[in-house]
């Protein structure tokens, strides 16, 4: 079957900036595929590489097995979801969501017909009359969906396309996404820097960091095998152990990462690994204690249940965990 | 510290408002009066009579109607000039980013910050060194100097508004560039346009400095009004086609003040 979309090394250089480079990707059709990242980290950049704004410097981009480069975005079987909805503020919200059709020619009758149901499928019949600017940003974002719906694209691109909403709306949005997703089973290609949105939406999952892609994997890979300290640290906030923690432990590796819900204080089970350390500091989170733990040196986090009894600050306790869940880590 | 804001002005600057609006206003009221007076050589005050016959007069002289039109087609083709050329390039500087774009907008922008008489000046020793005679044209090409620059700071304000995203948008939902161009672009700068045409006529239609070195024989209205004066003729004639003139340039003035009201202002309006 071949890819949704196909970067081969592909680079996009702004001067001396990397915004993307050498990334390597493989979204196969019908995926939920998200991209997550810190500000700056390229995720954009190469949503418009694969909308057409932007030419990749280097490498090549397949689109549905045809070549990508130079084809202009309106030739492209794409459409995008922009960050700030990019509504045609002149048009009323009908035209709006008709206006792909109408560029492509599609008689009115026809076209009005289909931006109505586009309306309805995203939950705002009747609306069509009125402007973006009379719209709430949950609405708006609703009719930039049915925009770029309407023109049944092959791949839809959403850039951050819930950062505007509050929290409440956002998981509502977050639901309606991923349901319409699956009923329509178009490609979406989705940029975030939330990680719980990434976590809770996608089939798979890029972190991007300085226009580099750190690792690719489902939700659960990203979660709770991190493969360098970067992921570690963005995604689930783990514990790195160093490899002097590593050799104690008798596991020889370079870097391991260890979620702090994993392990348990106080004695051991003989299959378990255990740690000698210091308390430094701890916190009540409601369902969890966080306490951290100084281990020759290094802070360790442990998110201990709230049921259990937590040590007083400075006190000597021992750290247990399962060997199952140290994930050995490629580098440092 | 200012405590009190009374909302009454004090006596004196009233008197001042009032006598600077009556310094600007009273010479223009005079001009209407004495297109109706019975006395044609001086302006005398008051007017001896009043009558209505000086509008028949100056329907009946060949040599208004001839200026009236030359002026009016000048202006016309001046702002279509303008109106092509100010718009590509206000698109080219606000759209895209490009080596010395900043250059280019201050360059553009000049032409109307120069006093006329250094552009006229410019203009006609241009002209005579390619060995152009002066004529209808150059009339023309003079008075586009001016009219792009105002027709270009109106459309770029407004080009500014059309963010890159709406384009964008446009261009990702299927529109090529010139479809982008006439459903996206051209509906939001409009007004714009229509304002910075208006204006552009206006202009033109009272240009006397830049007319003066790129004329040849023909006088534009402003032109034959100025020579009109010298010769007590008929005078009230010069007040009849003074009031037309005013209404003429009047006119799309408050229309553009009214058009891009919501918003920014009219650039250029000052000159
Ligand atoms: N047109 C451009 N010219 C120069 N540099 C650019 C351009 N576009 C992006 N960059 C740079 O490329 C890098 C990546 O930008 P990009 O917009 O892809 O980041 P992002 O991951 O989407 O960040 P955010 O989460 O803040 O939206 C940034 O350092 C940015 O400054
Ligand atoms: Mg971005």
């Amino acid at each position: 079957m071949t890819a949704a979309v196909l970067f081969e090394n592909v680079s996009r250089h702004f001067g001396a900036v990397k915004a993307v480079d050498a990334v390597d990707l493989e979204i196969a059709a019908g995926e939920f595929f998200a991209m997550l990242g810190p500000s700056g980290s390229g995720k954009t950049t190469c949503l418009r590489l694969m909308a057409g704004f932007e030419q990749p410097t280097g490498g090549h981009i397949e689109i549905f097995g045809e070549t990508a480069e130079g084809v202009p975005p309106y030739r492209r079987s794409v459409n995008t979801v922009f960050q700030d909805y990019a509504l045609f503020p002149h048009l009323s919200i009908l035209d709006n969501v008709a206006y792909g059709l109408m560029v492509k020619g599609v008689g009115k009758s026809e076209r009005r017909k289909a931006a109505e149901d586009a309306l309805a499928m995203v939950k705002l019949p009747g609306y069509g009359q009125r402007r973006p600017g009379q719209l709430s940003g949950g609405q708006r974002q609703r009719v930039a969906l049915a925009r770029a719906l309407v023109n049944k694209p092959k791949v839809l691109l959403l850039d951050e396309p819930l950062g505007a909403l509050d929290l409440k709306l956002r998981e509502q949005m977050q639901e309606e996404l991923k349901s319409l997703q699956k009923s329509l089973g178009i490609t979406f290609v989705f940029v975030t820097h939330d990680q719980g949105e990434a976590l809770s939406m996608a089939d798979r999952i890029a972190v991007f960091n300085d226009g580099k892609i750190q690792q690719l994997g489902t939700p659960e890979d990203i979660y709770k095998r991190p493969q360098t300290r970067f992921v570690a640290d963005f995604v689930g906030s783990s514990n790195v152990l160093s490899s002097a923690i590593c050799a104690r432990l008798g596991v020889p590796a370079k870097a391991a990462s260890l979620r702090p819900e994993a392990i348990a204080i106080g004695t051991s089970w003989a299959e378990q690994l255990s740690l000698p350390g210091t308390v430094t500091a701890r916190s009540f989170l409601g369902a969890t204690n966080r306490v951290s733990v100084d281990c020759n040196g290094e802070k360790i986090i442990v998110a201990s249940p709230a049921a259990m009894p937590v040590p007083e600050i400075g006190a000597d306790v021992q750290l247990a965990f399962s060997r199952n869940d140290l994930h050995l880590m490629e580098e440092a | 510290m200012r405590s009190d804001r009374s909302t009454t002005a004090p006596l004196g600057l009233k008197i001042a408002a009032i006598g600077g609006l009556a310094f600007l206003h009273i010479p223009i009221l005079l001009i209407f009066l004495y297109a109706f007076t019975t006395e044609e050589k001086s302006y005398q005050f008051p007017p001896p009579g009043l009558t209505l016959q000086w509008f028949a007069v100056t329907w009946n002289r060949p040599d208004v109607w001839a200026a009236l039109t030359l002026s009016v087609k000048v202006a016309t083709i001046a702002t279509a000039i303008a109106l092509v050329l100010g718009t590509l390039c206000a698109a080219a500087v606000s759209q895209t980013r490009f080596f010395g774009r900043e250059t280019i907008s201050l360059l553009v922008i000049l032409p109307i910050a120069l006093p006329g008489i250094i552009t006229g000046i410019a203009l006609r020793s241009a002209f005579s060194m390619a060995d152009i005679p002066f004529s209808f044209w150059t009339i023309v090409l003079g008075h586009a100097t001016f009219c792009i620059v105002v027709v270009y700071n109106n459309a770029v304000a407004r080009f500014r508004r059309v963010s890159g995203s709406l384009i964008e948008a446009s261009m990702d939902l299927g529109a090529d560039g010139f479809q982008t161009f006439r459903h996206i672009i051209l509906p939001n700068i409009g007004t714009a346009l229509l304002a910075g045409g208006m204006l552009a006529f206006a202009l033109s239609f009272d240009e006397v400095i830049v007319t003066t070195f790129t004329g040849g024989q023909q006088s534009t209205l402003p032109i034959w009004m100025l020579e009109e004066l010298i010769r007590p003729r008929q005078r009230p004639v010069t007040n009849v086609v003074a009031m037309v003139v005013m209404l003429v340039t009047f006119l799309p003035i408050l229309a553009a003040y009214y058009l891009t009201r919501d918003g920014d202002q009219i650039a250029g309006a000052g000159k």
